[in-house]
């Protein structure tokens, strides 16, 4: 029987337009460990809205041609050594955005309109790098003179993958509170999620669970990764595990480092 | 006898002292010391019996009551509901401008930093913005930003409701003045003079004839710090919780009676 993890991974194909999630949002670490085995390339990360260890390893790796995002860190751990490397060196396309506007960007590809206008941005060097953005004069404006603002284009990924604490056998899937990640669903074509747990029952037939669940009509494909964010956390389900950040931001110093730390955690996540 | 506070506490009780009179407060990621800031002014405004202060840390769920997703800060400071919030810098300029992406030729500059976050977006939105980095070198304080995440003051026609209000470092604190636009050295840190602070700075800024040393926590809030608000902290930052332990011997002081 296929692993499930290698079944979804096997749906993400080299050039899509991938949104992950933030660095303490429900990484999927173990899918993406996976994916990176799989060796796809010419990624398009989105980070909603920052990245973290996750997006530092895909681009270590190699998978990884653009990226937009409000900033990738390791958050305690540092700096993320392969991401800032990549950029000073150009191997990846960078789309500096600001958290906002990523989220701004979600929202219109969910109401399917065009764009979203946000406040902001004027007269900064994010918006001046971003020619895709585009600032009107406010037509709704009452005064005198003009009220510049600026439009945020729908962003459309291909797919969106994420872990969870749990889903149901229908498909649905239990986010909480996390509600980026219903709209990272709402805004592509294929949502790929891992979970802690399947929950036995309906998990849309109770209003308390029902209410912090993505349907399973914005969900693709479902498997079980037992700790699936490690060495990251999962909300309040699991700690992150600081020691195994900082060895990997050690390591991720050097391409021998982090080739070697790639080696040994795609066997752990294999075995 | 508890040992004196350590510059760590300064910048905790320093952070505390500006955020007073604010309802709300939002914390961005990789932020311990205004974390633990923030948690200190609400520490403190709860045992004053004043208005009671809400924080938002992002990362955090104890200490966090957005229910609508990361978006929910951004939305929530847009509507007016977020009076205080921090900014970083691995470069801040004499005009208040901000940047977090990086030295050099954008993109492929000398040196990458993480990126923007919300800056872009909250600088304009949230009245008391309050720089906060505690590396004070001419690197960090230069006089021009090499790349502008969020300016300190803006152009006239453009929309903006906030901005910095004051600038702390590990040396000493300033006040904002956006009509110059300029910083104002209002304090100095134990051990610190005007002197260094100016070697330090590749900015102008104003100061007084006589720069006050920045007070140290009294007593109480010192126990507060090395208790409770060390208690608080471990759940997002649990290595500079355990900094703030190890650098901080048991306290004898009682806890403080509210």
């Amino acid at each position: 029987m296929q692993d499930p993890l290698d079944r979804l991974a096997a749906q993400i194909t080299s050039g899509m337009k991938l949104a992950v999630p933030v660095n303490y949002g429900g990484v999927p670490m173990a899918l993406t460990r996976v994916i990176i085995a799989a060796g796809v390339h010419d990624l398009h990360l989105v980070c909603v809205p920052t990245g973290g260890m996750q997006v530092d390893m895909m681009i270590g790796a190699g998978l990884v041609k653009t990226v937009e995002t409000s900033a990738v860190s390791l958050g305690e751990a540092g700096g993320a050594p392969q991401f800032n490397a990549a950029v000073r060196a150009g191997r990846v396309a960078m789309m500096d955005a600001t958290c906002p506007a990523i989220h701004a960007g979600l929202l219109a590809a969910q109401k399917g309109v065009p764009f979203v206008p946000i406040r902001g941005l004027m007269e900064t060097d994010v918006l001046a790098n971003r020619p895709d953005w585009r600032v009107i004069n406010n037509p709704m404006a009452d005064g005198t003179g003009d009220d510049p603002i600026v439009l945020i284009p729908a962003i459309h990924p291909d797919a969106a993958i994420f872990h969870a604490p749990m889903a149901d056998r229908f498909g649905n899937v239990w986010i909480g509170r996390r509600r980026e990640l219903a709209a990272m669903a709402y805004s592509s074509q294929t949502t790929l999620v891992t979970v802690e747990r399947m929950f036995d029952g309906d998990l849309m037939a109770d209003e308390m669970t029902a209410a912090g669940t993505l349907p399973a009509l914005y969900v693709t494909d479902v498997a079980v990764a037992t700790r699936g964010a490690w060495p990251l956390c999962l909300w309040d389900e699991y700690e992150g595990d600081v020691a195994e950040q900082h060895r990997y931001a050690q390591a991720a110093r050097t391409p021998e480092g982090f080739a070697a730390y790639m080696a040994s955690d795609v066997q752990a996540g294999a075995a | 006898m508890s040992t004196p506070a350590t510059a760590h506490e300064i910048l905790i009780v320093s952070i505390a002292r500006l955020l007073r009179g604010t309802r709300h407060v939002a914390v961005g990621a990789a932020s311990p010391i205004p974390a633990a800031g923030a948690m200190l002014a609400r520490a403190l405004a709860g045992t004053k019996g004043g208005p009671k202060l809400r924080l938002s840390i992002l990362g955090s769920v104890a200490h966090n009551f957005f229910t609508n997703g990361s978006t929910e800060l951004f939305d929530c400071a847009a509507q007016g509901r977020i009076d205080a919030f921090f900014l970083g810098g691995g470069q801040i300029d004499g005009s208040g401008n901000v940047n977090l992406v990086g030295v050099g030729d954008y993109p492929e500059g000398k040196v990458r930093w993480p990126g923007s976050f919300g800056s872009a977006f909250l600088y304009f939105q949230i009245p008391r913005v309050i720089l906060f980095r505690e590396e004070h070198t001419p690197r960090v304080m230069v006089e021009k930003v090499d790349f502008i995440s969020a300016p300190g003051v803006s152009s006239e026609g453009i929309w903006r409701k906030g901005g910095p209000h004051a600038l702390l470092t590990g040396k000493g604190l300033f006040g904002f003045d956006a009509a110059r636009p300029g910083f104002h050295l209002k304090t100095l840190h134990s051990s610190h003079t005007l002197e260094d602070v100016t070697a330090a700075t590749g900015f102008r800024f104003s100061h007084d004839s006589d720069t006050p040393e920045t007070p140290p926590p009294d007593a109480a809030t010192l126990a507060l710090i090395r208790g409770r608000i060390t208690e608080e902290l471990h759940e997002s930052y649990p290595d500079f919780a355990a900094t703030l332990r190890n650098t901080s011997l048991p306290s004898p002081l009682k806890e403080p009676s509210s």
